[in-house]
């Protein structure tokens, strides 16, 4: 189903992920293409969630492989590992922004730890930062608890790419948000991946992120893949879940 | 990839040019940034400036906004500095740096003497307003102990028994090794000391005096403020953290009747129990020690002990038992729905929960041993 990409920044070879007895991914095969966005949808409960966390290694697998930019990340020792973790970003479905530290040591976290860098250049990147996802620079001192919803995510988002990474997961950065908010969003990831040339792994369930941001699409049912290509190619499909889901009340909504 | 960066200036007439090359990424910001330091101090009014970049092989946010800040700095006297051979990849990143606004935020942060005299005066208005606190919470509670009085249904019984098990059943093992231990030690300092005056057999006295009277139930409060106190206020307060609380008022639920009154209720329980366990337990150890060090018989011992102790010491100790216990649960309460939205925040609370559950404790115990003696008892 998926053929090989000389260029794929994430290859997934079957990975079976298994918590007790229940099989969550059972031989999942994925390739991710330098460059793109690919949006990443399934059922609740398919797995999304956790095949990016185990991509991301926060999920132990219990066969497969997993490159990724060509490193096998079971053989690569730490320090393979670490060079790895600093060319991507990861935004978590909740934020996931540390709640003792300002909007602007959360950004500023990552890029103090790898790199020596002075305080007025941290600060000025740090405002660049915030002013690519669109904030203000005020917001800069305050704390997560005083940010709203669509802010958090945006924060997180500005934290993920604080080290500019080549790659970037993104897990439902959508949900949550008011629909123009969302909309927002979706243009927000695609100027930046225009603008940084990111890859974008992108867990979504919105409608309108698929269409509007995704370069590409893949299917999660049954631990396994079930499709992956263009929006037109996921219109087309004969699988069941995929008809309701592209050709269901919402999607029409969607497609007007 | 070529790699180190470069910035060189290009002889050009009466105008300026600087060639920029190499990776201009976040690797290579230190040297970058001074790089762009001292090319910046070429500034001064000329024709024109340019900056070349087309020799850079990689660009970054960090190497573009640092060509930006080198592009402002030039920008003086009215001509502006102009960036050529840009590549169209990077054309949109510098474009995004140069909207940055120029100034950023500066944190304020500042100690001073006058900062140093509020922050005492606020932690001690603070203190009034702690208390305050403690007797709302106490109102609080009470109020809820009634509601239920009156209307049995809305007890929760198998909230409190779960509290029950998790404070009293569970902690018993280590509140009778830590108080057979404390025993053992008081007995044995006690016989080392009486002996040189051949009075060994008054340890038991003492033993008896200082566990169910005093040492037993104050030792037994504060490890309970210790292990449960703390456990209330993490509790209560990650459920502050994340609208559970707000979550239940809005569905028309008293968090003082569902959360905190079970707890209470098991706290206040558990106490006088695990005072008892732990009296027990230091008297049992501080008889073997006096066995096996002293050579105080148990029979010796069990006689001496009741002619030692009345059964007034030992009521003492039990009813100053619920009373800790509802100074610690209340204290736990009150610091669990004071935290605010960071790990932080509960993580402080968690603290002066405990520091104030032991404090209090402590207080309490010497308002006790005043109100004791003046009965009588």
């Amino acid at each position: 189903m998926v053929g090989e990409i000389s260029d794929a920044i994430i290859r997934v070879r079957d990975i079976t992920v298994q918590f007790g007895k229940t099989r969550i991914l059972d031989g999942l095969n994925l390739d991710v293409k330098r460059g793109e966005i690919l949006g990443f949808v399934g059922p609740s409960g398919a797995g999304k969630s956790v095949l990016t966390r185990t991509i991301i290694g926060l999920v132990p697998k219990v066969a497969g492989r997993i490159e990724v930019f060509g490193v096998d990340l079971d053989k690569a020792s730490t320090t393979e590992r670490r060079g790895v973790e600093r060319r991507w970003g990861v935004l978590f479905q909740q934020g996931a922004l540390f709640s003792s530290l300002t909007v602007r040591q959360n950004i500023q976290f990552p890029v103090r730890e790898y790199l020596n860098l002075s305080q007025r250049l941290l600060d000025e990147v740090m405002v660049a930062k915030l002013g690519m996802v669109g904030l203000k620079p005020e917001v800069a001192d305050r704390f997560p608890s005083e940010l709203s919803g669509g802010m958090i995510k945006r924060v997180a988002l500005a934290r993920a790419l604080a080290l500019d990474p080549e790659l970037v997961f993104l897990d439902e950065p959508t949900s949550g948000l008011d629909p123009i908010g969302a909309g927002d969003f979706d243009e927000l990831v695609r100027t930046l991946q225009r603008t940084l040339g990111l890859t974008v792994f992108m867990v979504t369930h919105d409608l309108d992120s698929l269409y509007t941001a995704c370069d590409r699409i893949a299917v999660l049912g049954n631990g396994k893949i079930i499709a992956a290509g263009s929006i037109a190619d996921m219109q087309a499909s004969q699988h069941p879940w995929l008809q309701q889901y592209f050709h269901g009340k919402r999607a029409r909504a969607v497609m007007g | 990839m070529s790699g180190d960066p470069t910035l060189e200036r290009i002889a050009q007439g009466n105008g300026l040019a600087l060639c920029a090359a190499g990776s201009w990424t976040a690797r290579f910001a230190p040297v970058l940034e001074k790089m762009v330091a001292d090319a910046e101090k070429l500034r001064g009014s000329r024709a024109n400036i340019f900056i070349d970049v087309s020799q850079v092989s990689k660009l970054d946010t960090f190497g573009a906004w640092l060509i930006e800040r080198l592009r402002r700095s030039l920008t003086d006297g009215g001509i502006e500095a102009k960036i050529a051979g840009l590549s169209a990849n990077y054309s949109s990143l510098v474009d995004e740096v140069r909207r940055v606004k120029a100034e950023p935020v500066v944190q304020a942060r500042s100690v001073t003497i006058t900062g140093m005299l509020e922050q005492i005066g606020r932690s001690v208005a603070g203190v009034g307003g702690t208390l305050v606190g403690l007797i709302e919470m106490l109102g609080a509670v009470l109020a809820a102990a009634g509601h239920v009085l009156i209307r049995p249904r809305g007890f929760r019984l198998t909230s409190t028994v779960h509290h029950l098990e998790q404070v009293c059943w569970r902690a018993v093992p280590i509140v009778v090794l830590i108080t057979f231990l404390i025993g053992c030690i008081i007995a044995q300092q006690g016989i080392f000391h009486f002996r040189q005056f051949g009075a060994d057999i008054f340890v038991v006295d003492m033993l008896g005096v200082l566990v169910l009277r005093e040492i037993g139930v104050l030792l037994v409060a504060i490890m309970v403020a210790g292990r449960s106190g703390s456990a209330y206020t993490a509790e209560l307060g990650s459920m502050k953290m994340r609208e559970e609380i707000d979550a239940l008022r809005t569905m028309g639920f008293d968090p003082i009747e569902v959360l905190i009154l079970p707890r209470m209720l098991a706290l206040v329980m558990a106490l006088p129990i695990l005072a008892f366990l732990g009296a027990m337990a230091a008297l049992y150890g501080g008889g073997l020690v006096a066995y096996l060090y002293g050579g105080v018989e148990p029979e010796a011992f069990l006689l001496r002990l009741r002619d030692a102790i009345s059964i007034n010491h030992f009521i003492v100790g039990l009813i100053k038992a619920p009373v800790m216990a509802a100074v610690i649960g209340i204290v736990a309460c009150v610091e669990g729905l004071a935290v605010q939205g960071s790990a932080e925040s509960l993580g402080q609370h968690t603290t002066s929960s405990v520091v104030k559950g032991i404090f209090l404790v402590i207080v309490m115990d010497g308002v006790f041993a005043i109100f004791f003696a003046s009965i009588g008892m």
